[in-house]
């Protein structure tokens, strides 16, 4: 019996296998046949092409196909990794107000909840971009509702800080901080746990991670000089500017995902039996006390797995940048594809990409799972 | 068990479909009895629904040409409307037979995309459209502008080595659908708009909320000849498409229209007599009816005739786009 479930086994395996090679090697004999390019030498080849939005990686038209993939990458990234901190954030805080028992605050969030996941992403992608590009003036009327902050149909516009040797010194300062308020916070627990005494971990905390930087900064002489944006011909130059684009992206995915966190969080916290509130306040913890030790370590038990794939869904969902002519990996990845004509290649890192990115949020996510799961219990 | 062989007949079955694709689209195209057609999404002149839900345009035409060419039918079309990155594809996988969207012919997509141009419909150039009331006259003045325009397109990248050429820097906003990337343009998310100066033209008097305040300016950066495509490794094929469009021109050339080609099927001219099949046996050497190019004249029309229903009321000059024998680059090979 054993030995023919094994049989079943290997025959399924070899079938798939064969499957796979063959649709391989099909696809390489009918390209040829074709005459359609195929490999993925093009990566090298010159990309001909400009990229609105260039972050963190320099890019101009000489570039390759590859650097202009990775420039496409590193906007996936940015509109992500933002979007899910201030998706976690958002979604947090109208989660926790769906609870409340202010009656307008709880109804408040319910609509939101209901109106927002109800209607497709992309249709709000959309309608956010028309608000921005049709309702907002062209750059040389543009808003300023702060000094040096501009507001037009061409982003938000904002002075940055001009870069100074000593800001290398702060960011090292901070990163010192940060170990050290580590560090404390292990020695403190530790004390407590032998001896009972507590330690006011949070301020010491703060007062390093806070304190060394600033301490830095007043040491370099307080170098805060600001490039501000100045309107030069056509556009704004100097300072940051926040692309209408990237602004619909991020906030479409921002609030969209919110939604569903909120749900989760709300979920989460009801899933916590009244019980162990009595109990947490009648062994005389305070409020604080009773939160983050004996109601959020089980909410987050039933919120974590459900996050994760709200994780990887906001993540994948950027994708729909396209739309909106934002320059993300699928936006790149197909004007690639069309310049060279090598779709089977170009889907495949796009599909190999996003695989990766899922995976390595999951294997993440799993990990922080686990380490808040009750210890012996079954995962 | 059972499951798994099941699965695995089934996904070997798809991939041996799959495999034999090699048939002739010529007799694939009648034996299914309609051609599918890859039309662009919504191109005024060039093919766009009008307001009754008919596809109208010289590229429509084309395709209208080779159904009358193969069926004695012009109405045997189906359209697929495909933006810019779907078309090489949609043609590539056998998902339209012919391609005729405003596609410029490049050594580039004539060679590895396994694609073939079988002419050119329309000879273009690139241009920049702006705003009148940014006061711009000249391309060499845009250093710094925001730019809108449709990915993979040869405009994408004329446009970087214009900029390049000039030591001039623009800021791109790369939408996919016409439809979008014009809204951009309109609602002044972009300073400039460039595509084919034909494109400029046609958005410009049908989506502009007031045509007039917006200018094409005097700088033509970049040849585009625009024609329609078929697949690379199907010569007989290629000839049907390739002469529809020729036949077109000739027609022309001919002063053959769809009003009086009834009438010339008398005509003692020779190379008339050809043409409408009167005489010797051309449409059999193409493996079609012999009146195929009488066919076409009679039901979509001489290219003239196409041009001035289509692209003259929007404003096109017939330009280089007149037949040689006017002072344009439309040129024939003789059909004998």
């Amino acid at each position: 019996m054993r030995a023919r479930a094994a049989a079943a086994q290997v025959a399924l395996v070899a079938t798939v296998a064969f499957a796979v090679w063959y649709l391989a090697s099909n696809t390489a004999q009918n390209l040829e046949a074709r005459k359609i390019a195929s490999g993925f030498g093009f990566l090298t080849r010159e990309a001909g092409f400009e990229i609105g939005e260039t972050p963190f990686l320099a890019y101009g038209a000489a570039d390759s196909y590859a650097r202009a993939i990775l420039v496409g990458l590193i906007n996936t990234f940015r509109v992500a990794l933002i979007g899910v901190a201030l998706a976690t954030v958002l979604g947090t805080l109208l989660g926790l107000a769906r609870l409340s028992h202010n009656w307008l605050l709880s109804k408040f969030a319910a609509g939101y909840v209901e109106l927002v996941r109800n209607v497709p992403l992309l249709v709000q992608l959309f309608f956010l971009y028309a608000v921005i590009t049709e309702n907002l003036p062209g750059p040389r009327d543009a808003l300023s509702p702060l000094p040096g902050v501009f507001l037009s149909n061409r982003g938000i516009a904002f002075p940055v800080l001009q870069p100074h040797a000593a800001h290398a010194w702060i960011g090292a300062a901070l990163l010192a901080g940060a170990v050290l308020a580590w560090l404390v916070a292990r020695w403190a627990r530790r004390r407590q746990a032998l001896t009972g005494r507590p330690f006011p971990i949070l301020a010491a905390g703060t007062a390093l991670v806070l304190g060394l930087p600033l301490a830095a900064f007043l040491a370099a002489g307080a170098p805060l000089a600001l490039a501000r944006p100045e309107l030069q011909g056509f556009n704004f130059a100097g300072g940051a500017v926040l692309s209408p684009e990237f602004a619909t992206l991020l906030g479409g995915l921002t609030l969209y995902t919110a939604a569903f966190i909120a749900e989760i969080v709300r979920a989460g916290v009801q899933a916590v039996d009244r019980g162990q509130f009595e109990a947490a306040f009648s062994l005389g913890l305070p409020r604080p006390h009773t939160m983050r030790l004996v109601i959020l370590p089980q909410a987050l038990r039933v919120i974590i797995p459900p996050l994760t794939s709200q994780y990887l869904n906001l993540t994948k969902n950027s994708s729909l940048a396209v739309a909106i002519g934002y320059p993300d990996l699928v936006s790149i990845a197909n004007t690639t594809m069309n310049q060279t004509g090598q779709a089977i290649e170009g889907i495949a890192l796009i599909m190999a990409v996003y695989l990766t990115i899922s995976l390595s949020i999951s294997a993440l996510m799993n990990w922080y799972n686990q380490r808040i799961a009750l210890k012996g219990a079954p995962a | 068990m059972k499951v798994g062989h099941a699965i695995a007949a089934g996904a070997v079955a798809a991939l041996f479909s799959g495999a034999l694709h090699a048939q002739s689209t010529l007799d694939a195209v009648k034996s299914k009895g309609y051609l599918q057609c890859g039309v662009n999404t919504g191109l005024a002149g060039f093919s766009a629904p009008d307001s009754r839900g008919a596809w109208k345009g010289i590229d429509v035409d084309a395709c209208r040409a080779v159904a009358a060419a193969v069926f004695g039918d012009a109405t045997k079309v189906r359209f697929t409307p495909l933006t810019a990155q779907q078309r090489f594809t949609a043609l590539q996988s056998g998902e339209v037979d012919v391609l005729a969207r405003n596609t410029t012919w490049t050594i580039t997509r004539d060679t590895s995309l396994g694609l073939n141009f079988v002419g050119v419909n329309y000879y273009d150039g690139q241009g920049f459209m702006v705003p009148k009331k940014l006061k711009v006259t000249s391309a060499r003045q845009l250093n710094g502008a925001t730019i809108c325009v449709q990915p993979g397109t040869t405009t994408e990248l004329n446009l970087a080595d214009y900029f390049r050429a000039n030591g001039m820097s623009f800021k791109p906003v790369v939408i996919e659908k016409l439809e979008e990337v014009t809204n951009a343009y309109f609602s002044g998310r972009c300073d400039v708009f460039t595509t084919d100066v034909s494109g400029l033209v046609s958005t410009r008097s049908s989506r502009a909320p007031n045509p007039a305040d917006h200018v094409i300016l005097p700088e033509v950066i970049s040849k585009e000849p625009l024609g329609p495509v078929v697949r690379h490794g199907d010569d007989r094929w290629f000839d049907v498409v390739k002469w529809t469009l020729f036949a077109m021109l000739e027609g022309e050339e001919l002063g053959l229209t769809s009003k009086n080609i009834e009438q010339n099927l008398a005509s003692t001219n020779p190379s008339i007599q050809r043409f409408v099949g009167a005489s010797g046996d051309i449409g059999k050497m193409l493996a079609l009816d012999n009146r195929w190019a009488y066919n076409i004249v009679k039901q979509v029309g001489n290219y003239g005739e196409s041009f001035e229903a289509n692209l003259t009321p929007l404003g096109f000059d017939r330009g280089i786009n007149n037949l040689w024998t006017k002072g344009g680059l439309m040129y024939a090979p003789p059909i004998r």
